[in-house]
């Protein structure tokens, strides 16, 4: 059928920037599953919540940088709520088997993530809300011009993503962090305060989707709708990175992004999707630890 | 034992026999409501055969639901005259299929990833519908005429309200007797050790993943039976049914009224509708708001739910 290159080029870069957005949500998402074993089904809500915020605080302030910052701190404040006043009780008591923590923690999220969708709908409106994106410039790309701002978005990503690593490398409290996923009993008996370690990573992974819920805002429109979506691709992403796993979702969000951007030269996009289940459903069937990760032993 | 028994079956006579005079008495509006009702509550029970007796939360329950309406409008549309028992059959093909093929690849997994793994069915198959619009209808989806209620041979008359009401509630007591009777077999008792061990269950012999295989196929006959019940009333297949959202209301009928009691996803599927019913006349289509927050507390407080307090009384 003879595809043409600058197209496959053209979706490469656009695979490799909602990639980077997609890993921005998928390493929260895994690392509060990592550290509490919570499947957060309303991850993806948060994002949308940080994305009206940030459109809010735009159209207040008219400054993006600000409102990505304050959209930011306003949902990870919120995240840390959230999960002091929903998810707590559901983790604390002992007497629950992980299966049963498993299974109700899902249940609570995913109630939360009905009641934020309808909220967003009522608070917000259902029109679409498109971001002024602060960087305009464009540059020559084969016969398009691609705007400079999906260039920044990439990079920022990867910026907050690399302070993460950093963070959880080197920082006293992300070694606190590290400890506690590796073994949550051990962690408590050297006097680390696990339950804080949980809302403080509830709130960094909250404060994350928000941040990328800014940051996709001006390439597409904010609509209650776009949390759901969110949430599906970023299970899918941290599957197939292996659970908990922060390098292995990174690299799934850029490979599952890279396969929906080529699967859109052939199909339609809504159609691409299906492309990225039936890797996700692949990767279960074949490789279930995850793609990115060593074999166990 | 024995008067337990007793009583058990003398409160399923009463509320069986007010199910049956409800279409008599009550007004049009709440008529079809009963018998909504007993449809959702029908999707609910056989979902609780995973969640409630097999320890398997599933997220796609829409997409035998669905299959089963859209099985159900390719009998209408094909067969003249439209014939009821055609529907059932072509139905019930439809969502054993799907259960098939959904119960090989999800059941080699557990817990959240076969939770996972349904959401994901059930979005591959609303994707498929939604797109395919020269079978499907796309967006719009299928609309077609309601069959006559016939015996061939014998009679045929066509389904009024009451007529109607009370096919549904026929075939939900039989779907409900045939369940309670399969969880209380040996089989049932199986699914049930393996929702409490696993490894156990595998260590004492039993081919799990056969049983599990069974548990989904099951569960998707009886939810692609209320899709074909849901099709008759309505007149119509949409893919909005098919949609996520659809799988999310089963699994909460089922936590509301009290998992793994068969009686209590009805009972949940009644408290859901009659709660946004009641909440849509105040916060029109936020009802999801209060109802979202009444859900998760109930979640966090009251995780056997309603009916859970009561479960050895109604289901032993």
């Amino acid at each position: 059928m003879g595809l043409p290159l600058e197209q496959i080029l053209i979706q490469t870069i656009n695979g490799l920037v909602n990639g980077m957005i997609l890993a921005l949500v998928a390493s929260g998402l895994t690392l509060i599953f990592g550290i509490m074993d919570v499947v957060n089904f309303a991850h993806g809500e948060l994002v949308m919540l940080g994305a009206f915020t940030g459109a809010t605080t735009l159209a207040v302030t008219g400054n993006f940088w600000l409102a990505l910052v304050v959209a930011t701190l306003v949902i990870a404040l919120f995240g840390a709520v959230l999960q002091v006043t929903t998810l707590r009780a559901l983790l604390g008591s002992g007497s629950r088997t992980p299966q049963e923590v498993a299974l109700t923690t899902i249940l609570a999220t995913f109630g939360i993530s009905l009641v934020l969708q309808k909220y967003a709908l009522w608070q917000w409106g259902p029109s679409a809300r498109k971001l002024q994106e602060p960087i305009t410039g464009q540059f020559t790309l084969f016969y398009l011009q691609y705007p400079w701002y999906r260039i920044a978005t990439a990079l920022l990503s990867a910026a907050i993503i690399g302070a993460l690593y950093l963070f959880l490398k080197y920082g006293k409290y992300g070694i606190w962090i590290r400890a506690a996923i590796q073994d949550r009993v051990m962690a408590q008996a050297m006097g680390i305060p696990v339950p804080l370690l949980h809302t403080a990573v509830f709130a960094i992974g909250a404060g994350m989707a928000a941040a990328s819920g800014v940051l996709f805002g001006p390439l597409a429109g904010v609509t209650q709708t776009i949390g759901a979506d969110f949430t599906l691709r970023a299970f899918i992403v941290v599957v197939v990175g292996g659970m908990g796993n922060l390098g292995g979702s990174i690299l799934a969000s850029i490979f599952i992004s890279l396969l929906e951007a080529y699967a859109s030269l052939i199909v339609s996009p809504a159609q691409a999707v299906i492309f990225s289940f039936v890797a996700l459903i692949l990767t279960l069937l074949f490789r279930p630890t995850g793609l990115f990760v060593p074999t166990p032993k | 034992m024995r008067r337990s028994a007793t009583s058990y079956w003398i409160g399923f006579s009463v509320i069986l026999a007010l199910l049956a005079v409800a279409p008599l008495v009550l007004p049009e509006f709440w008529r079809r409501f009963v018998t909504e009702i007993l449809i959702w509550g029908l999707l609910a029970m056989s979902s609780d055969i995973l969640i409630g007796y097999t320890g398997m939360i599933s997220f796609g329950h829409s997409v035998f639901f669905g299959l089963g309406m859209y099985g159900a409008a390719a009998a209408l549309l094909w067969a003249k005259p439209a014939n009821l028992w055609l529907a059932l059959l072509f139905g019930l093909a439809a969502a054993a299929a799907v259960a098939v093929f959904v119960a090989y690849f999800a059941t080699r997994l557990r817990d959240i990833y076969f939770s996972i793994t349904t959401l994901v069915f059930s979005q591959i198959f609303y994707v498929i519908i939604f797109t395919w619009t020269e079978v499907t209808g796309g967006e719009n989806g299928l609309t077609f005429s309601r069959p006559a209620l016939a015996i061939p041979g014998l009679f045929s008359v066509p389904f009024t309200t009451e007529t109607l009401h009370w096919f549904v509630l026929a075939v939900v007591t039989i779907s409900f007797l045939t369940i309670r009777r399969v969880t209380q077999s040996p089989f049932g008792m199986v699914l049930q050790a393996i929702r409490e061990n696993e490894p156990r269950a595998r260590a004492i012999g039993y081919a799990v993943e056969r049983y599990k295989i069974v548990a989904v196929m099951l569960s998707g006959l009886f939810a692609g039976l209320a899709g074909i019940l849901y099709a008759i009333q309505n007149k119509f297949a949409a893919p909005d049914c098919v949609f996520v959202l659809v799988s999310g209301e089963v699994v909460i009928f089922n936590v509301m009224g009290g998992i793994g009691t068969l009686v209590g996803p009805i009972a949940g599927a009644a408290f859901f509708l009659l709660l946004r019913e009641g909440l849509s006349r105040y916060f029109t289509e936020y009802y999801l708001i209060p109802v979202g927050i009444i859900f998760t507390a109930m979640v966090i407080f009251m995780p056997q739910g309603l009916l859970g307090f009561a479960r050895r009384r109604l289901n032993q």
